[in-house]
């Protein structure tokens, strides 16, 4: 049994390697569009601020699965032909951008209001106000919950192995199909992942606790 | 473009997603109930157990909420068996996983409302001579249950849209009946919209009724 999983380590780092690579543009990708839908939120006008809310609430609001689903079946039929990989890419990255949103929206409205009142008063401009005196605030509250969340495309991204996409999940699965030790394997993965997620809450706490100081 | 919407096939099918719809419920349902059984008993005993106990409850939550559910999913439904004498239904082996899955993030989630229940209260239930277990029952649950409420209602919604990691396992749950008809009809965008759209609704009726439950049973301030 267990020369048999040290044969398949490769194959499943390979797995890893993946699963890894999906959750870093997945993380990336939704920070930037996240950040931006988000300042729309609370800044833009009024139509812009019910589009992003319409958005956020949407994808919320179903799974990730039918959201990957959607995305992958559903982009061919109009005429969109992405490889599985990129569309699976690009739903993580719009379940995970809904989330960046509303770290971004929670983060922003803790800062007092007083501080861009006077930061209005001493006529900074909006991008002075956000860059000098709101963002450097508001990053402290974002940093925590949004380094936790990253765990959510960690475990999100075990999806894609239902397009057929070769993560760790579907290494596992593979392997288990060729060896039929399901049982060691599937811990062995649950290990892999718990691994990476536990480290990444772990910092989060690490941070939220370093940032504590701070009072409302 | 050239793609014309024809949701005539999926009325035709409707019955499958109804009844998906009515499955995905009942999963989250008596999931949820089992996973506040769990949670309630290891949170009760979290606090006021010694490091032992406290470090294996604390090393399933964290297990538990640290691994993706459809990986939990798999070792349950295919893993199990394999080492344990047991055989389950697809549907049984999935409420088996989402219990213990709920029952994960409810110890964590009534371990800070245990925290929560204002020592005032267990005091006053110690002076009129309550004994633990009805300080207990009478005083620290109720508080807690109704400062707990709102987290509560989060999962349950949050549990709900996890049973369509069911689909999987070939349990015949909305997103397993969104997959028979994208299959068998190939009306890929209009399955997917009505899913989307019922998923949303149930949701969304379903926080609005929760809600008007934590208002009636706020904490008082």
């Amino acid at each position: 049994m267990l020369t048999q999983i040290a044969y398949a380590l490769p194959f499943l780092a390979q797995g890893f390697a993946l699963t890894l690579w999906v959750s870093l543009l997945v993380v990336v990708f939704s920070l930037i569009a996240g950040v931006i839908m988000g300042v729309g939120l609370v800044y833009g006008p009024m139509p812009l601020q019910w589009a992003v809310r319409i958005f956020s609430d949407t994808i919320r609001g179903i799974p990730i699965l039918v959201l990957i689903f959607f995305v992958y079946y559903g982009l061919p039929a109009v005429g969109l032909h992405l490889p599985s990989f990129w569309a699976a890419v690009l739903a993580l990255t719009l379940f995970k951008t809904a989330q960046v949103v509303e770290y971004l929206r929670g983060a922003v409205g803790s800062i007092p209001k007083g501080q861009s009142e006077a930061a209005m008063a001493i006529g900074l401009t909006f991008r002075q106000r956000l860059t000098y005196v709101i963002f450097p605030q508001a990053f402290r509250r974002f940093l925590p919950p949004w380094i936790n969340g990253v765990t959510d495309a960690v475990k999100g991204s075990a999806l894609v192995s239902l397009l057929g996409i070769t993560d760790l999940m579907q290494a596992i699965n593979q392997v288990i199909g060729r060896t039929y030790e399901a049982m060691p394997l599937y811990l062995l993965g649950a290990l892999i992942y718990f691994a990476v997620n536990y480290a990444l809450s772990q910092a989060s706490r690490r941070l939220e606790r370093r940032f504590s100081f701070i009072r409302d | 473009m050239g793609y014309a919407l024809n949701f005539n096939l999926i009325w035709r099918h409707f019955d499958k997603l109804w009844s998906g719809l009515l499955l995905s419920l009942e999963l989250a349902v008596i999931s949820i109930a089992i996973g506040i059984v769990i949670g309630l008993v290891l949170a009760v005993w979290y606090v006021s157990a010694g490091r032992v106990v406290r470090t294996i409850i604390a090393a399933y939550v964290e297990f538990i909420r640290n691994v993706p559910l459809i990986l939990l999913v798999y070792l349950v439904f295919y893993g199990l068996p394999t080492v344990v004498d047991i055989a389950y239904s697809a549907p049984t082996s999935f409420v088996v996983t989402l219990s213990l899955y709920s029952g994960a993030y409810l110890v964590e989630v009534f371990r800070s409302g245990l925290e929560a229940v204002p020592r005032g209260q267990l005091d006053a239930g110690k002076a009129i001579g309550l004994t633990p277990w009805q300080r207990l029952l009478n005083v620290r649950l109720p508080t807690m249950l109704r400062i707990t409420l709102p987290a509560l209602s989060n999962t349950f919604i949050s549990l709900f849209k996890d049973t369509s990691v069911a689909s999987v396992i070939s349990v015949p749950e909305l997103t397993y009946g969104a997959q028979w008809i994208n299959f068998n009809t190939f009306r890929i965008v209009e399955v997917y919209l009505v899913v989307t759209a019922m998923y949303l609704l149930t949701g969304y009726i379903l926080l609005f009724a929760l809600r008007l439950v934590e208002r009636r049973f706020r904490a008082a301030r």
